[in-house]
């Protein structure tokens, strides 16, 4: 059983503005029988371009009735340029939200606002000019590339959710992974990727280990009068021993844990452990 | 969900039963005072022991098997799952499974991954169904080879109710030396059963579709089959199934098999003249409705129909408003986004299939519960249809 919030119960058992307008300035007709869900949006606009009414048909589930429900409340007073701001995220807050699965409900319902915003302006949508890349849902690259960019999808499951595309037979997951990486490698950088920790023998651990203390580590606590020794390697543990003045230093820990560590960690190996004698 | 509805019009009993008040009664003991492990040498587990020996006595019985032919599971899905692998274990040279495009998903699931996990090692052969969801027999005598380890076939279908002609197939796959499993979850205490007569190897059943909890299973395995566990263990079972026995739903199992064969009587008569009348009263009064599966050879309680331009699960929740259950092969419903493979392969229009809706009765529906439904159902579906853009009524 679906969680759905109070709202979208109300707009379902009680949906707003169905039908069909006559003679309406914009026509949006969007998905299909076999897909499950459908919506047909008319739009009365006036001289001003302002939406003085707004009806609608679906054919879906709940969650798809109560979103073309709350939409035709959502417009009815905007502006066409207000109007055609509004996201499917905007409807789906409207509802108080919707449950993951069913994104896809609100995305239709945007996208037959768009669908007859552009009826009205006598353009032609440019999502639907895209390639088709979900056969079993028609839904094109253009479509995908939107929904990854504007709900900041990250996976093929969350693409489904918004789009339904791959959805069905599967066959277009790989192409749909391959959009993804490439619109989210445009959107930001990615996230730097991490060195593979490097394999080492203990004896040219040591040697590296030995060559940092004395370059990078020994100068800074020989100025405070103090020093450090290297006691054992142990795999990935590095037992030290502090001298002279670091010895007594009740910062000690933090030396070795916040200067010495990480030092060694960067300079190293990623893995290595820095403890004190006993 | 934590409220649950004053009035309630059960119609869902393919999804799962309500358990039976003496069911209730007969098992509390075992979860009260008889709390010893039937395996234990001293009387207080003894008599444990003795209740669990009592129950396969009369699930063989229901099954017209011996009881040294029945072992205990946690669900159906573990004997499907037990007996498939078991006949794959036995024969490891051969590599082929016939099953069909419309079994549960216990079944359908595991071929799936048989074929693909295992990088195509097996080959899986999937029959097909028609227009009222029959196999057809030439096809499936041309499926088996001496390759194949074993056929899987349920007895009957839980979205539609067809019944599969299950003995004869079994016959023909004994006579290619084919071993032969069906998941008979919903046809068990609906149709009458005789294993010691028929060719069967393996038969599950599910203790919560016949009125017992849910949790307890059974696996029937014909005497002289060879079995390798699924759960391997302790020595319960006949060192068939490891693990310390589910004793309360064992006992309950046993007591619901019991009385599914007093009822049978009830369930082909009373509950199949109710199942007729809603059907007749949904197909006569709803414009644009149409039956899904074969008309006669169906279990006596189920009945899937068809609402023509409507989605099934915003019929359900209008239902839901009524208290009427019932389920539905939308894809909505079922968090996929394509509706039920059983009725995809059936071939069933799109136009149809996501608005089906099956209704499966039990013993304790009423005739005033089918009056209700057939009364309500039909303003449900005008007004959801008054709303699709598809509907020209």
């Amino acid at each position: 059983m679906w969680e759905y919030t109070d709202k979208v119960q109300q707009h379902f058992l009680n949906p707003q503005n169905v039908g069909e307008i006559d003679k309406p300035s914009g026509t949006g007709d969007v998905g299909s029988l076999a897909c499950g869900d459908a919506l047909k949006l008319t739009l009365k606009i006036n001289d001003a371009d302002i939406i003085t009414e707004a009806k609608f048909k679906t054919f879906g589930c709940a969650s798809a009735i109560a979103s073309s429900s709350v939409l035709t409340e959502m417009v009815v007073g905007m502006s066409v340029e207000e109007a055609a701001k509004i996201t499917n995220e905007d409807i789906a807050n409207a509802l108080g939200g919707l449950p993951k699965e069913k994104m896809h409900c609100s995305v239709m319902g945007r996208e037959a606002l768009e669908a007859a915003i552009a009826d009205y302006r006598g353009l032609i949508l440019p999502m639907a000019q895209g390639e088709v890349v979900c056969e079993c849902f028609g839904v094109t690259d253009m479509e995908v590339i939107r929904a990854i960019k504007e709900s900041s999808l990250r996976s093929v499951e969350e693409i489904t959710n918004f789009t339904k595309a791959g959805g069905g037979c599967g066959k277009c997951e790989d192409k749909l992974r391959e959009i993804l990486r490439n619109t989210v490698s445009n959107i930001s950088e990615l996230p730097v990727v991490k060195i593979k920790p490097k394999r080492m023998t203990s004896l040219q651990k040591i040697k590296k280990i030995e060559e940092v203390l004395e370059r990078e580590i020994r100068p800074g606590l020989r100025k405070d009068g103090g020093d450090i020794e290297l006691v054992d390697v142990d795999g990935d543990f590095v037992i030290v021993s502090l001298r002279g003045a670091c010895k007594s230093c009740h910062k000690s820990q933090t030396t070795i844990k916040e200067y010495v560590e990480k030092k060694l960690r960067e300079l190293v190996l990623e893995s290595l452990i820095v403890e004190e004698e006993n | 969900m934590t409220t649950v509805c004053e009035k309630v019009v059960y119609m869902d009993n393919n999804a799962t039963t309500r358990v039976a008040p003496e069911v209730i009664e007969t098992m509390m003991p075992y979860l009260t005072d008889a709390y010893g492990n039937p395996s234990s040498m001293h009387t207080f587990g003894g008599q444990v022991g003795d209740a669990v020996r009592k129950s396969r006595q009369k699930v063989a019985t229901l099954l017209g098997a011996e009881p040294e032919e029945i072992t205990f599971t946690s669900c159906g899905t573990e004997s499907d799952s037990s007996a498939i692998l078991s006949a794959l274990r036995t024969y490891p040279e051969k590599r082929h499974v016939v099953t069909t495009r419309v079994e549960h998903p216990a079944v359908k699931s595991l071929c799936d991954n048989l074929e693909t996990v295992t990088g195509h090692k097996y080959k899986i052969t999937r029959l097909k169904v028609d227009s009222e969801g029959m196999l057809d027999m030439s096809e499936y005598e041309g499926a088996l080879t001496d390759d194949t380890a074993i056929v899987s076939v349920m007895w009957a279908n839980n979205e539609t109710g067809v019944i599969f002609p299950v003995e004869k197939m079994a016959r023909m796959a004994r006579q290619q030396g084919v071993l032969f499993h069906t998941d008979a979850v919903q046809a068990v205490g609906k149709l009458d059963i005789n294993l010691k007569e028929l060719d069967i190897d393996f038969l599950s059943l599910s203790g919560h579709k016949l009125h017992a909890p849910k949790g307890v299973g059974a696996l029937y395995i014909k005497r002289g089959t060879l079995f390798v566990p699924f759960l391997t263990g302790g020595h319960q079972e006949s060192g068939r199934r490891g693990g310390t026995e589910n004793v309360a739903s064992i006992v309950a199992l046993g007591r619901a098999c019991e009385l599914a064969g007093e009822k049978m009587a009830e369930e082909n008569g009373r509950v199949k003249m109710l199942r007729d009348k809603l059907e007749e009263g949904l197909l006569a009064n709803v414009p644009k409705s149409m039956l899904n599966g074969h008309k006669t050879h169906r279990l006596p309680n189920t009945v899937n129909i068809s609402f023509e331009y409507v989605e099934g699960e915003a019929i359900l929740l209008h239902m839901n408003r009524h208290g009427i259950c019932a389920s539905s092969g939308s894809a909505c419903t079922s968090g996929s986004l394509e509706p039920s493979h059983v009725l995809r392969a059936m071939g069933v229009p799109f136009t149809a299939a996501h608005g089906s809706i099956r209704f499966s009765l039990s013993i304790y529906n009423t005739e005033e519960e089918v009056d209700f439904v057939v009364e309500k159902m039909p303003a449900i579906i005008a007004s959801l249809r008054q709303m699709s853009p598809f509907w020209k009524g």
